[in-house]
């Protein structure tokens, strides 16, 4: 029997269960542009199909200050309190 | 002050238990313990010594014996009737911090200590005799007047480590995971994913011990928080991904400070693993410790071969790795990978160098130990000069290969790392060109007017036409050097004495959006 120690950082995985899907989209959209090149185009088109299929939604249009790090606390926090929906253009 | 002895229970050659401490109900004469090994020349002359005192009723002797064939043979060797206790997994022992044996020790019911003898010196077992077993018949006369005592098994280097690994108080608090012996350990450490896709060295609980021996830090305390899962790094996880890596213990300093680096906000480590560029981090090891642990600066010092450099740099990645959960697939996600993610640790060569050296440029004072990590996407590019005789022209071919970095036309670019190798040195030394002068040279040489930076239809990349086109006609013929600063160029000296040919590492995204080189002074 050989006996090794745990490289890692020996967190048991959390369950997380998934929020309740609901039938429609409604109240506030949240688009979240990541900051890479191109991303904003992906968005703008997005923002403009979303305007035509839900006339009732909000968009609201964020973007992280760089893609390479994640989106600061108060950023997250602004599109928790304010939105029902974020959508997040990634790239590459 | 009382000094109460570690309670214990061990059973005899036949099986039988014997608790110590008794306690005042089961014995009404003081214990006498005495920790024997076979092969201990004095153990054997003090046996017959111990079966009188067992005779004579005035104490109760328990012999611990550190292997249990010792006891047998000592058993009938000496005719031996009193209780030859079985330790020979050496728990007792090590509770006890044996050092010599024999080791008698005379208890009370409670077990507090009364007396002790190491070794044999005859005047002071009469003595012992006289005052707590009077009652026992000894031929002193036959005995010889002093013997040394002999090393407990416990001493033995190998089984220290296990049994401070295995003890309550032992410094290691991480999981134990124990690998069926049917199982093929390589193969475990590989199918756990605990591998950069080479083998690595199993991290046992006495490696890992010896490995914590390179560092006067707790074991316990956290370093950094590794991304992505912002997992407390502490010196002991950092220890166990040394041993998987290959380190020596006096490695783990440097291990330590590189991770303190990348781990810092200005580095950011969690977009360098994650850019599809591909980054990873280049740690250049600055100041006397590089001596100290064997690092090699010289002939192929960008390559393999030396441990130091090798283990080091892997050390970092398998922590990032394993301890903050970065994984090609999962947060990692380079579209091609470099090599560098294996590892890329090397020293500079100070002293073949008539320039400044890294750490000394960054603040740090000569005699210090600095490692400085550089987020770098690929390398060593190599520039091939070998006709160059005048710095300026050798500054103008490193110029030109450093416009290579991402796109001959992607200029404004933040850090590159050249390492200059000695040959090329002395044509830059011979001029007098300082580390300033090449960077001046470099950004001179590569200044090009915007409207040379364009995209064309025959070569993409560089500057939009759309971008130039709105800009006023004065604006595109402005000048536009390869680096956003002539700062971003770092230098440093390695590699062998023979050949013309200097290394070049390119950068990733620089300044706040991306990666800023980051120095840590190692402990000492």
């Amino acid at each position: 029997m050989t006996t090794i120690l745990d490289p890692t950082d020996e967190r048991v995985p959390v369950a997380r269960s998934v929020t309740l899907r609901p039938g429609a989209v409604t109240g506030s959209v949240a688009l979240l542009d990541i900051s890479k090149p191109r991303g904003n185009v992906l968005l703008d088109r997005l923002e403009q199909r979303l305007a035509e299929r839900l006339p009732g939604a909000t968009i609201n249009r964020y973007a992280k200050p760089t893609f390479t790090k994640p989106a600061p606390t108060a950023l997250r926090q602004d599109i928790l309190a304010n939105n029902d929906f974020v959508i997040e253009a990634l790239a590459d | 002050m009382t000094n109460t002895l570690p309670p214990f229970s061990l059973a005899d050659t036949a099986g039988a238990n014997f608790a110590f401490p008794a306690g005042p109900t089961r014995t009404a004469t003081p214990t006498l313990l005495c920790f024997v090994k076979e092969d201990c020349p004095t153990c054997n002359l003090v046996m017959p010594l111990l079966q009188a005192l067992h005779d004579s009723g005035d104490v109760t002797v328990l012999a611990p014996g550190q292997t249990a064939e010792g006891n047998l043979v000592l058993a009938e060797r000496h005719h031996l009737t009193l209780p030859l206790l079985d330790d020979s997994i050496l728990k007792v022992s090590f509770a006890y911090d044996v050092e010599t044996v024999p080791l008698v020790l005379l208890a009370d019911a409670e077990g507090a200590e009364i007396d002790r003898l190491v070794g044999f010196d005859r005047a002071e077992w009469q003595a012992f005799f006289a005052t707590h077993a009077p009652n026992a018949t000894v031929d002193w006369q036959a005995l010889p007047s002093w013997r040394p005592g002999c090393g407990s098994l416990t001493q033995d280097p190998v089984v220290a480590e296990r049994l401070r690994a295995e003890s309550e108080n032992s410094p290691l608090r991480a999981r134990k995971i124990e690998i069926a012996p049917a199982d093929d350990v390589h193969e475990f450490l590989f199918d756990q994913g605990f591998t950069d896709g080479l083998p690595v060295v199993p991290p046992t609980p006495e490696r890992v011990l010896r490995m914590l021996g390179g560092t006067s830090r707790d074991p316990q305390q956290v370093v950094a928080q590794i991304p992505p899962n912002y997992a407390p790094a502490t010196v002991e996880k950092i220890a166990i991904n040394a041993v998987l890596a290959g380190c020596r213990a006096e490695y783990l300093p440097v291990v330590i400070a590189a991770l303190e680096a990348i781990c810092t906000k200005e580095f950011n480590i969690h977009g360098v693993n994650a850019t599809t560029m591909g980054a990873s981090p280049v740690l250049v090891v600055n100041g006397p410790i590089r001596e100290r642990i064997g690092m090699n600066m010289r002939l192929g010092v960008l390559g393999q071969g030396t441990r130091a450099n090798a283990a080091i740099g892997r050390a970092v990645r398998l922590a990032v790795r394993n301890i903050g959960g970065a994984k090609p697939g999962g947060t990692e996600r380079s579209t091609l990978g470099n090599p560098m993610k294996f590892t890329m640790c090397f020293p500079e060569w100070e002293e073949r160098s008539p320039w400044t050296p890294l750490h000394v440029e960054r603040g740090f004072d000569a005699a210090d130990s600095v490692v400085t990590a550089f987020a770098m996407t690929s390398g060593p590019a190599l520039c091939v000069d070998q006709s160059s005789r005048s710095a300026r022209q050798l500054a103008g071919s490193f110029a030109l290969s450093l416009e290579a970095a991402h796109h001959v036309r992607a200029h404004n670019a933040s850090d590159a790392l050249l390492v200059v190798s000695p040959e090329h040195v002395d044509t830059l030394w011979r001029d007098q060109f300082t580390k300033n002068d090449i960077r001046d040279h470099v950004q001179r040489v590569t200044a090009r007017p915007l409207a040379d930076l364009v995209s064309e239809d025959d070569i993409g990349g560089g500057l939009p036409r759309e971008r130039l086109e709105a800009m006023p006609p004065e604006r595109r013929q402005r000048l536009m050097p390869k680096f956003a600063a002539k700062e971003n160029l770092h230098i440093v000296v390695a590699g062998a004495e023979a050949g013309k040919f200097s290394g070049i590492f390119h950068g990733w995204a620089g300044g706040e959006i991306g990666s800023i080189p980051v120095s840590r002074k190692i402990d000492s």
